[in-house]
């Protein structure tokens, strides 16, 4: 491998969907349980805790990973954004750690009701919060607010580096898109017909809003995150690709419509990796845009390669214990 | 509150919380291994249910310690970008093994967790077995970093800039196995300890009890193996620090002069400003002998090093002799419980033993807090040990003060919720025997 660094990089965004896809959708998981309402409210919250319940710590590890293979692998960048975006990071955190907490607290101190009502709003509301801190995140890093922090002029301001726009409604954009992704999954993953019903309108209004969001970002992009869009239009192939991400999307939608709910799983999927996927390779080679590169910022090679090793290790190892978890809690249905 | 004082309190507020659940995390998958595996070999219900009991209270701590290790891997940024900058890549391997090790942790308890009656049973205790070896791992890989930034190794400095890294280097540091093997054993010991107390209270309501009279026996012979094992490695440990970290082993022991034949100081005061410990007990060449095995071995004193390099000596020589009593009585309650079983051939159910386990319950993690403040405090002012200066690592950016309130409300929260949880959870309501009706022989 000539490049290590991008090895590590790709890596890391591929850490990164996953986590979308999965521990993403268990934070949309909690944002339509604070939307349960109606008749079936209890059942739905039910419902979503026993399709988090055994899997979201791992998934929550992604998270880990990917911020140990970001200050082992970049140690520039990772100083300088936990410099530059204190704020969406300690929100984010707080998020992380009440929403754990709440989840595991309702589930021990009773069962949807009584005393569990209140774990269940801190639950439910810190899944709102954690998703949007990450998108402003990305946003920010997207649209080069962590910049001047690269060129050595310290800007010792908490809100700068996020606090406009683009950052701010990619964040919407991802917790929009959380919830899509949960609720399209829980319409696979319930028995009850009225139940997936339920979760289908969920669907299709979060589903909605996602596209709707999609393009207000896009746009936002043309005024603050100008290499993003240069990105997303410099090539035929990047053109492309963005029709098929919007073909996905539409079709996603129609599936549901149309009551084809494994094929909607699959193309909500396929969106999420295509949305990811595009905010990477329009990026690249940046890692901080629009000065430091993957080059600039990576640890020497004496470093990148062992790490690359344990990478291969530790994905040998556990392929199968997450291929066995998945089999054993969603092994009647299909695995995503 | 300052800047710098005000991220170390975030840091040591979080490690603090984090490391009880850490702890936990790691030993009590141990308990519930063996009872489980009880429960194959024997057919005792009680035990399955004993397994079930204790993974109720793994189930919580893995996951409050989940989010307060992800909380603590955004720290070392937020906190100490400087120094993750340097250090990130040298000490990237262990956290990178330890991410693995903690992926594994959490998909098995998942599976250990619900998936009773779903996968067979030597699968379910199989995955205990998995939750028990990638828990140790994990918790070997972080302190192996830790160890790194007592003992700097697998790099060069050429005009200030770390090159040459050897990641495995890194990670075999000097400092690795003691200190690993230390906090390993620290865990084990604390759970146990923990454990009994918790269910010698119960036993103390009801004698007849056999779920807790099982439990405790396990419970204790898991505390008892720690508790003999903890004071042969910490001398081996001490040993290290004597040559690796001299000033730190001045501070534990209250040594300002440099003298040959030290002796072991028992307690004392010692007092920054007179440069001298009060009211200390001595034991005449103890400590040259003890750290040299040569009772007129040179020790040097505090006052070898110069003033701003040295650490805060009250808090470490008082937490270590905390640690080095609370320790010694934990062996002394474990030497004391084993001669009277084997004696009586049964476990000793006398009202003051009882009373005395339960009062050992809390020792075994003061004994993990005070170690942890000796190697933190006892290194400072280095954050890398002769490397870089802690107050050279710290973040520019304003709003610590705030930050450490915040989470400081946030984790004496949730400390709050798991004793009441526990309460509820491991010893039951009212601390009464769960499957009455299952009967089993004591």
């Amino acid at each position: 491998m000539n490049y290590p660094e991008v090895a590590i990089a790709a890596v890391i965004l591929f850490s990164l969907i996953i986590y979308a896809l999965s521990g993403g959708a268990d934070f949309g998981g909690g944002v339509l349980d604070l939307m349960a309402f109606g008749p079936r409210a209890r059942e739905q919250r039910r419902a979503i805790a026993e399709a988090i319940g055994p899997i979201w710590e791992a998934n929550h590890i992604w998270m880990i990973l990917i911020v140990v293979l970001l200050f082992s692998a970049f140690p520039a960048a990772f100083s300088a954004i936990s410099i530059a975006l204190v704020v969406p990071l300690n929100v984010m955190l707080i998020g992380i750690i009440l929403r754990g907490s709440a989840f595991i607290f309702r589930g021990h101190s009773s069962h949807y009701g009584g005393k569990g009502v209140a774990w269940g709003d801190v639950f439910a509301a810190s899944s709102v919060v954690t998703p949007i801190a990450l998108g402003v995140i990305v946003g920010s890093l997207a649209s080069g607010g962590v910049q001047e922090m690269s060129s050595g002029v310290l800007r010792l301001n908490l809100w700068d580096a996020w606090l406009f726009p683009f950052p701010l409604a990619i964040g919407f954009f991802t917790v929009v898109l959380f919830t899509f992704l949960a609720a399209v999954y829980l319409t696979v993953e319930v028995q009850e017909a009225e139940l997936k019903e339920d979760f289908r309108s969920r669907a299709l209004v979060s589903g909605a809003m996602t596209g709707l969001l999609a393009w207000i970002c896009y746009f936002l992009a043309g005024r603050e995150a100008p290499l993003i869009r240069l990105g997303l239009e410099k090539s035929s192939w990047s053109i492309l690709f963005q029709v098929v991400t919007a073909m996905v999307a539409s079709s996603a939608l129609w599936a549901l419509w149309a009551r084809c709910f494994r094929l909607a799983r699959m193309l909500a999927v396929i969106e999420t990796v295509c949305v990811i996927l595009g905010w990477g390779l329009s990026q690249y080679p940046y890692v901080l845009p629009p000065v430091v590169t993957f080059q600039e910022a990576a640890a020497p090679a004496s470093v990148l390669r062992p790490l690359l090793g344990a990478l291969l290790v530790g994905v040998v190892i556990l392929i199968p214990s997450f291929a066995f978890l998945f089999r054993i809690f969603k092994g009647h249905r299909s695995p995503i | 509150m300052n800047h710098l004082l005000a991220a170390r309190s975030q840091m040591a507020m979080s490690l603090g919380f984090h490391i009880i659940f850490a702890a936990v995390g790691i030993a009590l998958p141990l308990l519930m291994v063996i009872s489980e595996g009880l429960w194959l070999y024997k057919k005792d219900v009680l035990y399955r249910e004993l397994a079930q009991r204790w993974s109720q209270g793994a189930g919580i701590f893995f996951a409050v310690g989940a989010v307060s290790g992800t909380a603590l891997s955004f720290e070392l940024g937020l906190l100490w970008p400087r120094f993750m900058a340097y250090a990130g890549p040298i000490i990237g391997m262990p956290f990178s093994l330890e991410g693995f090790a903690f992926f594994l942790e959490a998909i098995f308890l998942g599976i250990y967790l619900y998936g009773w009656g779903k996968v067979s049973p030597w699968v379910h205790w199989m995955s205990g077995v998995m939750v028990l070896a990638s828990g140790t791992a994990s918790g070997i890989f972080v302190v192996a970093a830790n160890a790194w930034m007592n003992s700097p190794a697998g790099f060069d400095i050429v005009n200030g800039v770390p090159v040459h890294i050897r990641p495995f280097a890194a990670m075999f540091n000097p400092a690795f196995l003691g200190q690993s093997l230390h906090m390993i054993i620290a865990a084990f010991e604390a759970v146990g300890f923990a454990a009994a107390s918790l269910h010698a209270y119960s036993l103390l309501k009801n004698r007849r009890a056999f779920f807790h009279q099982r439990a405790l026996v396990i419970a204790l012979s898991v505390a008892a193996c720690g508790a003999f094992l903890e004071p042969l490695n910490g001398d081996f440990l001490a040993r290290f620090v004597a040559q690796n970290q001299p000033v730190k082993l001045a501070a534990m022991e209250g040594q300002w002069e440099t003298e040959r034949g030290a002796p072991l100081r028992i307690g004392g005061w010692p007092d920054a400003k007179i440069e001298k410990t009060l009211w200390a007990i001595k034991i005449p060449k103890a400590l040259s002998l003890l750290a040299y095995d040569n009772p007129n071995a040179l020790v040097l004193g505090l006052k070898a090093f110069p003033s701003q390099d040295r650490p805060p000596v009250l808090p470490v020589h008082i937490a270590f002799q905390v640690m080095v009593a609370c320790g010694s009585f934990l062996a002394g309650v474990a030497l004391l419980g084993i001669v009277w079983t084997l004696r009586i051939g049964r476990l000793p159910l006398k009202k003051w033993f009882l009373v005395l386990l339960i009062a050992c319950g809390p020792l075994g993690f003061i004994c993990i807090e005070t170690g942890w403040i000796v190697t933190e405090v006892g290194r400072q002012p280095w954050i890398i040990y002769h490397v870089m200066r802690t107050a050279d690592a710290v973040t520019p950016m304003p709003g610590l003060t705030e930050s450490f309130s915040v989470f400081t409300l946030i984790y004496l929260f949730l400390a709050v919720v798991v004793i009441l949880l526990l309460r509820k959870e491991v010893i039951g309501e009212d601390g009464s025997e769960p499957l009455k009706a299952a009967g089993g022989r004591p």
